[in-house]
């Protein structure tokens, strides 16, 4: 199989426009005789859900959540982008258009990027009508903040609440779609597999997380938003129950996987602080527009933060990046935080963490101001560390946060799978190798917003779909599989919890995939993986039984997904032998340790076709041209 | 250190329940409440018992999907923290700890300590929303909105839906979670168009769903994680009286 980006032609700022123009249209009267399943609430699946709802679409919209409004896409923090341009500092769509490939290393797909930086705009819009309360100047305007990677002030906020404030504008949109029943709200449903009927996504099983019944539901077309596989890792920023099952299932059916090796390590995370450790806990990048980054000059210098005084602080970013200083990108950032404490020069009992200071910046703008710009956020870390950070710097780890790679979708979100659209960080489409800061938010909106109308459209009005129940063989045999590995899992009464499989997966993972990666530690972590695939499905314990709310069960079922998706990830990241973005082969860096791609071999997405469980999956690529920013080597300094 | 726990266990809406005595080992003051919970799990899954249902998922304060009785109030001891976000320095070597689920007649038990919240969804299904479609908007900065009204507004929107408000009020009423959403709203010239229509469509909504009058006992205020005032209820009334008037 070929892969099809099916990019339009034409100039890149008119493909989006023309693309829309060519695309077919659902006529209004006809649209409630569609179909189409939303599987996700976060900010991708719900401004799906309302936008289809409101254009008259039946909308089946599901979550594992108890309610829409708890998808993960709440706990974001720092803003969302977008080239408005309201600070007159020169941004414009071009210039959120090339900071993003650029940011992204040169792996992402330009002609979506394009489209991304253009739709930013209309975000904005959208959400203030929906009353979205972002930060004010006092002369009523929307203000702005710079966010790491960029040089000028395009990040909208609502305190240190934005993906709150977004979701809940996008969840009472949906809301508003469900009183007036276009959208029709399953929560508390766990998607267990697609169902794929001549070629085609035309359904999905799910489990009842209170009945513990299986349920099965038929539809034109189907959209995965379920966000990103960030808790393969065990301890993440992600809420404990993201998961990589319905984007894992997937895959298993015929949805090719992109570019998994694409990992984020978010630099600012409450570093880990002993093993009962459930998930770190982010500190938002806007941070550092005002916190300092440090370490002490000496290895081993174990006195107290204040007591080190200015002449023996080594203010590392600022020194090493003059132009970025401390708003270098993540990846750039995180592993400078690495180095230091490789070299010993990090602080905490640990000896894994960094310090960011605010001293200087409440000494410049005083502490209400300090305050109110990242009040809740202090109030956080003082609730998780019991240290105040208003009179000590904080200490920060990197962390996983976000995966850039995903579902490999076309320029439509459609996957492999005809009629199977993936949006959100489930997919893999716009951050290429790295992702900027605040633009993930601005991303699923987009997804969901103002490309899925269109696509989707076009898709149901060019696509003929046969009329078939949910009695179709292929739904029995989907639930059928489903069910087994249900029976499976609880029959194996061992004596592992499936959480000690997890962590001690997470751990593997973080160790060899992680920060920086090499051809021996990969091979390690491919040779053990199996191994502790193996053990789960020979010892795990699941005790009680599937027919009620079953929390261990579920849990179970996402952690033998992890222990099969984490053999991806590591290959993925084997056989890219440059470094890019998030991704640092150790074996491919400058003389002064910085990322080195290899343009020449690697400038494509891969996306990986399933063989089955244990057998190598087949590499197909997709090669990725620049044609509007010529790929250079990334440079801060 | 090691704390004494007596959990609410009922395997399903139509059994009865009761306190079941459990010990938490090892405990570390670092721990959150969550995780010490986590780790009772983790000693009972091993034993192949079926370990305490609970509900979370972000763990840092912002889904409000975790919430349970800690010693009869909602989140436990902590003002302003909601219970994955409470941690174990609060508590000493040797303290016995009671841990419930929310009890209202508009939140049916679902499982030991999950309880069913879509009442809340269905509240903000009547109204708790401003009228506009995706597409269309004017620019964003085409309304100004004073930067204190804007920061009112958000100190509204902030509530996190967890129910505590509900679990602490004598009378299960929604008063505070509905009017934290009417005052955001109300307080935008964005949702001024449907302030009237809103309000008494969300009061009504949530009598229908099973949920208690208000009679100003405050209780609400002072369990609520995110510190939403009774100020809002004092703005529910008077738009709920305006629109009754007009
Ligand atoms: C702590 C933190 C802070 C962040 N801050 C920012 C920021 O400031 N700016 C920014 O741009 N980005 C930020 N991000 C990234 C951003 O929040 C996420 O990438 C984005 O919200 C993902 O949205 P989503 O809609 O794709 O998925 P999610 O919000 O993760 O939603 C997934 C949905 O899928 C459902 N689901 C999952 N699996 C299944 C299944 N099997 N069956 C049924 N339903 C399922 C879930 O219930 C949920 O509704 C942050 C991320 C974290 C972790
Ligand atoms: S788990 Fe999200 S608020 Fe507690």
């Amino acid at each position: 199989m070929t892969l099809d980006s099916k990019v339009p032609s034409g100039p890149i700022q008119e493909k989006w426009d023309r693309h829309r123009f060519d695309s077919k249209l659902v006529n209004p009267a006809n649209r409630r005789k569609h179909t189409v399943i939303i599987v996700g609430t976060g900010l991708a699946g719900a401004s799906a859900a309302a936008s289809l709802g409101e254009l008259g679409y039946n909308v089946l919209s599901f979550c594992i959540h108890d309610s829409a409004r708890r998808a993960h896409s709440i706990a974001a923090q720092g803003g969302i982008n977008a080239a408005k341009n309201y600070q007159n500092d020169g941004d414009s769509i071009w210039r959120l258009f090339y900071d993003t490939v650029k940011g992204g290393d040169y792996r992402a797909r330009e002609a979506n990027v394009y489209r991304l930086a253009q739709l930013s705009v209309n975000i904005i819009d959208q959400c203030v009508a929906q009353g979205v309360p972002f930060a004010r100047e006092y002369g009523g305007q929307l203000d702005n903040r710079s966010f790491g990677g960029a040089q000028v002030s395009r990040t909208f906020y609502a305190r240190g609440q934005t993906g709150q404030q977004l979701l809940l504008g996008a969840y009472q949109s949906m809301m508003r779609q469900v009183a007036k029943g276009t959208v029709q709200m399953f929560a508390q449903r766990e998607m267990l597999d697609v169902v794929v009927v001549n070629g085609k996504a035309r359904g999905i099983i799910v489990r009842n997380l209170v009945t513990g019944k299986l349920e099965r539901y038929v539809a034109d077309a189907v959209c995965l938003a379920t966000g990103g596989y960030g808790t393969a890792y065990y301890l993440s920023t992600n809420a404990v129950n993201s998961n990589v099952t319905a984007a894992w299932r997937a895959h298993k059916r015929g949805a090719f996987f992109a570019n998994p090796c694409y990992t984020q390590i978010h630099p600012t995370c409450i570093p880990v602080n002993g093993d009962d450790q459930s998930k770190l806990t982010l500190m938002s990048e806007s941070l550092r527009n005002d916190g300092r980054v440090w370490v002490p000059k000496n290895a081993g210098d174990k006195r107290h933060p204040n007591d080190i005084p200015e002449s023996e602080r080594d203010y590392y970013l600022e020194r090493k990046y003059p132009s970025f200083g401390n708003l270098v990108p993540r990846d750039v950032a995180s592993r400078n935080a690495k180095q230091v404490c490789d070299d010993g020069r990090g602080v905490g009992d640990s000896g894994l963490a960094v310090f960011l200071d605010f001293k200087d910046a409440i000494n410049r703008l005083g502490e209400p101001v300090v305050a109110s710009r990242y009040g809740n956020l202090f109030e956080m870390y003082q609730k998780i560390t019991d240290e105040n950070p208003y009179k000590e710097p904080m200490r920060m780890y990197p962390a996983i946060h976000y995966t850039m790679g995903g579902l490999w979708v076309d320029y439509n979100l459609m996957s492999t799978i005809p009629g199977l659209h993936v949006l959100g960080e489930a997919n893999f489409s716009d951050h290429g190798a790295n992702r900027l800061g605040a633009s993930a938010l601005m991303q699923g909106l987009a997804d969901g917003y103002f490309v899925i109308p269109y696509t989707l459209a076009h898709y149901i009005a060019s696509t003929p779909v046969e009329k078939i129940t949910t009695d179709h063989d292929a739904f029995k045999e989907a639930e059928a599989s489903v069910q087994n590995r249900i029976t499976r899992m609880l029959t194996v009464k061992g004596s592992k919890t499936p959480r000690q499989l997890h962590r001690e997966l997470g751990r593997l993972l973080w160790d060899e995939v992680g920060m920086s990666r090499t051809d021996a530690g990969l091979k390690r972590a491919l040779a053990r993986i199996p191994q502790l695939r193996e053990e789960f499905w020979q010892n795990v314990s699941v005790p009680g039984d599937a027919n009620n709310l079953n929390k261990n069960l579920e849990y179970a079922g996402r952690v033998a997904d992890y222990l099969e998706f984490g053999e991806l990830l590591a290959l993925d990241a084997l056989h890219r032998t440059e470094s890019c973005g998030g991704h640092f082969r150790e074996e491919s860096q400058t003389p002064d340790g910085e990322a080195k791609r290899d343009d020449e071999n690697f400038s494509y997405a891969a996306a990986w076709e399933y063989q089955g469980v244990g057998t190598a999956p087949t590499l197909h690529k997709e090669p990725l041209a620049f044609e509007h920013v010529k790929p250079s080597q990334r440079s801060y300094k | 250190m090691k704390v004494f726990l007596k959990v609410w266990r009922q395997a399903g809406p139509d059994v009865t329940g009761r306190l079941v005595d459990y010990t938490a080992d090892n405990v570390s003051p670092d721990m959150s409440f969550l995780e010490m919970l986590d780790s009772v799990n983790e000693t009972l899954i091993a034993k192949g018992e079926e370990p305490i249902a609970f509900d979370s998922a972000c763990r840092e304060g912002i889904c409000g999907t975790c919430g349970v009785m800690v010693d009869g109030r909602p989140h436990g001891p902590d003002p302003c923290t909601t219970v994955c976000q409470l941690h174990m320095r609060r508590y000493k070597d040797g303290d016995t700890i009671v841990i419930e689920p929310w009890r209202a007649r508009a939140f049916p038990l679902i499982k030991d300590l999950v309880v069913d919240r879509s009442a809340f969804d269905r509240i903000i299904q009547a109204g708790g929303y401003t009228s506009v479609n995706t597409g269309g908007a004017q620019d964003a900065n085409a309304i100004l909105i004073p930067k204190t009204v804007a920061d009112e507004a958000f100190e509204s929107a902030t509530c996190i839906g967890c129910g505590a408000c509900v679990a602490a009020c004598k009378n299960a009423s929604a008063a505070l979670f509905t009017s934290a959403k009417v005052t955001h709203l109300s307080l935008l010239p964005q949702g001024q168009v449907e302030a009237k229509t809103r309000v008494v469509a969300m009061v009504d909504a949530m009598d229908e769903n099973g949920f208690g009058g208000c009679s100003n006992e405050g209780e609400c205020e002072a369990v609520c994680p995110k510190g939403i005032s009774l100020k809002n209820i004092a703005t529910l009334n008077r738009e709920y009286r305006r629109a009754l008037l007009s």
